[in-house]
């Protein structure tokens, strides 16, 4: 018989993976008025399949310091309307205590914060609030940090298109007439560029397109577009970054040493 | 076992049947055993510029049915050994073929033949899509002018992500291109895209540059395949890139405009 470890080795009963996922935040103003759940029913029954059992966020950001209200029996009643509170950010300390004692997960709030809390891993050894088990670390978001970029080393051919999502987008040969280089980061070419690229389709404003023959149809950054037409033919077959500076599309040639 | 070749353009009107009727006769003289299938259902062509449309009993879509034999089907050319043409349909449309269809007909085929070819229709549906699933190698028809090479670069992705090969994750189909109605004196004026301007789009392995010729209509129209016409400029471009094909070292030629003495210079300057 094979030792626990060995069976361990072979065939592994899990794997860690980072995910994203996009969740519904239900930001409460004022959980104690009578019209709150009467309003929610109203919006919940406007779109039935959509709402139902959908995950949530519970968003205390906004509620005053002195708040006081039931949370166990406010989470119950959120459930009653068929959604599921899965976690909860902000709020005052009590509320995020309750919150925490009824088994939601504390959510990062803001971007800032999120980016902080993955990059500075957990500390075990700082106590939780108010001497409480410490609060997880927020695994979620391990994604978001890094992406591998799309890297694509075949011509792109006519009809093509290649989406780098939540990435950039590397080709390493040419890219034909009629093909559509899409990506939410930045996309190189190393070959000709002679379809369209649409560098931060998401509408990252940051996002440059660069490439080592610029004959391209379309270029596009954060939906900042020019056509072929309206590109100035000192950039043609000449290595050209694209950009976006002060909110219009714009061109540089790069200095090849 | 046998390799299956098709010819593809994505665009029509290029000379794919032509091209595939004198790379199957070219294939079939350096004595490998040859069938040419047409895959243009309901536009069946290939039977005339072969010469045997008056021999079509059954055809590959009563194969693909199970109304006919493949025997009753295939059609022997008269002129060469080795050679055979199963005709497709006139009276029935793309739906007719199926995959699993295609592929028994070239299962069967294949027991017998060193060389299928797969003349494509136009376009990337159905047809073309089935003529191209389980080939080999492609050899793509174009002609040099820009939307016939656009058309082509899209063939060419869809032979990457659509073929069996692809799908299965087997090695690619491989692709070479055939050049064809090139005018090099038109090349010359700037009124036809170079070689080399194709080359630089498609980025394939050049197979062969057939000339403009007037040999390739007049062939057609009595239904014998060019490369049988040995005094024209296009047969022997053709009978190059069946050597080629077959991996023999042979030089490009027709590529650049025929000297001309001084006398016909003088004529042209006052045309």
């Amino acid at each position: 018989m094979s030792s626990a470890s060995q069976v361990a080795e072979r065939d592994v009963p899990f794997q860690l993976r980072g995910n994203s996922f996009t969740m519904m935040v239900l930001k409460v103003f004022a959980p104690t008025s009578p019209e709150f759940f009467t309003q929610l029913n109203v919006k919940v029954r406007q779109a039935p399949n959509f709402f139902r059992n959908a995950p949530v966020v519970l968003d205390f950001d906004d509620l005053p310091e002195s708040i006081v209200f039931d949370l166990a029996a406010f989470v119950a009643q959120v459930q009653a309307q068929h959604l599921l509170p899965v976690g909860f950010q902000g709020g005052p300390q009590p509320v995020r205590e309750a919150a925490a004692a009824a088994g939601l997960t504390p959510m990062p709030s803001g971007r800032a914060a999120k980016l902080e809390e993955v990059v500075k891993a957990p500390d075990p050894r700082q106590p939780g609030a108010q001497g409480q088990a410490p609060i997880p670390a927020p695994q979620v978001l391990v994604e978001v940090v890094h992406r591998p970029t799309l890297v694509v080393t075949e011509p792109v051919r006519s009809g093509m298109r290649v989406y780098a999502e939540k990435t950039d987008l590397i080709v390493t040969s040419s890219v034909s007439p009629g093909a559509e280089l899409l990506a939410d980061g930045n996309i190189h070419v190393y070959g000709a560029l002679r379809g369209r690229a649409l560098a931060g389709f998401s509408g990252d404003a940051k996002a440059r397109i660069f490439c080592h023959s610029l004959e391209a149809e379309v270029l596009s950054v954060a939906g900042n577009y020019r056509v072929s037409e309206d590109i100035s033919s000192d950039f043609y077959k000449k290595a050209v970054q694209v950009f976006l500076r002060d909110g219009v599309l714009s061109m540089d040639l790069l200095k090849t040493a | 076992m046998s390799k299956i070749i098709v010819m593809t353009s994505g665009k029509g009107g290029v000379g794919k049947t032509t091209s595939s009727a004198a790379f199957a006769t070219g294939l079939a003289l350096r004595g490998f055993k040859t069938v040419v299938i047409d895959f243009d259902v309901g536009l069946r062509n290939l039977d005339l510029v072969m010469g045997c449309e008056r021999r079509v009993v059954f055809d590959f879509i009563n194969v693909i049915n199970g109304e006919a034999k493949l025997n009753q089907a295939l059609i022997k050319d008269k002129r060469i050994e080795n050679l055979y043409i199963l005709p497709t349909s006139q009276t029935r449309d793309k739906d007719a073929l199926t995959r699993e269809g295609v592929e028994k007909v070239l299962n069967e085929l294949s027991k017998e033949f060193d060389y299928i070819l797969c003349d494509s229709p136009a376009g990337i549906e159905r047809g073309a899509l089935m003529s191209l699933y389980f080939a080999d190698h492609a050899i793509i028809v174009t002609n040099p002018e820009v939307s016939s090479v656009r058309d082509s670069d899209r063939i060419l992705g869809v032979l990457n992500s659509r073929s069996r090969r692809a799908e299965q994750g087997l090695e690619p189909v491989t692709q070479q291109l055939l050049l064809t109605r090139y005018d090099p004196e038109r090349v010359e004026k700037g009124e036809m895209l170079r070689v080399d301007d194709v080359l630089e789009i498609l980025a394939i392995p050049l197979l062969g540059v057939i000339p403009e010729s007037q040999a390739v209509l007049r062939a057609s129209n009595v239904g014998m395949p060019v490369i049988l016409d040995e005094a024209s400029n296009a047969g022997l471009a053709y009978s190059d890139a069946v050597g080629r094909f077959l991996g023999e070292d042979i030089e490009h030629r027709f590529v650049t405009p025929q000297k001309k003495g001084l006398f016909s210079r003088l004529l042209r300057r006052s045309a």
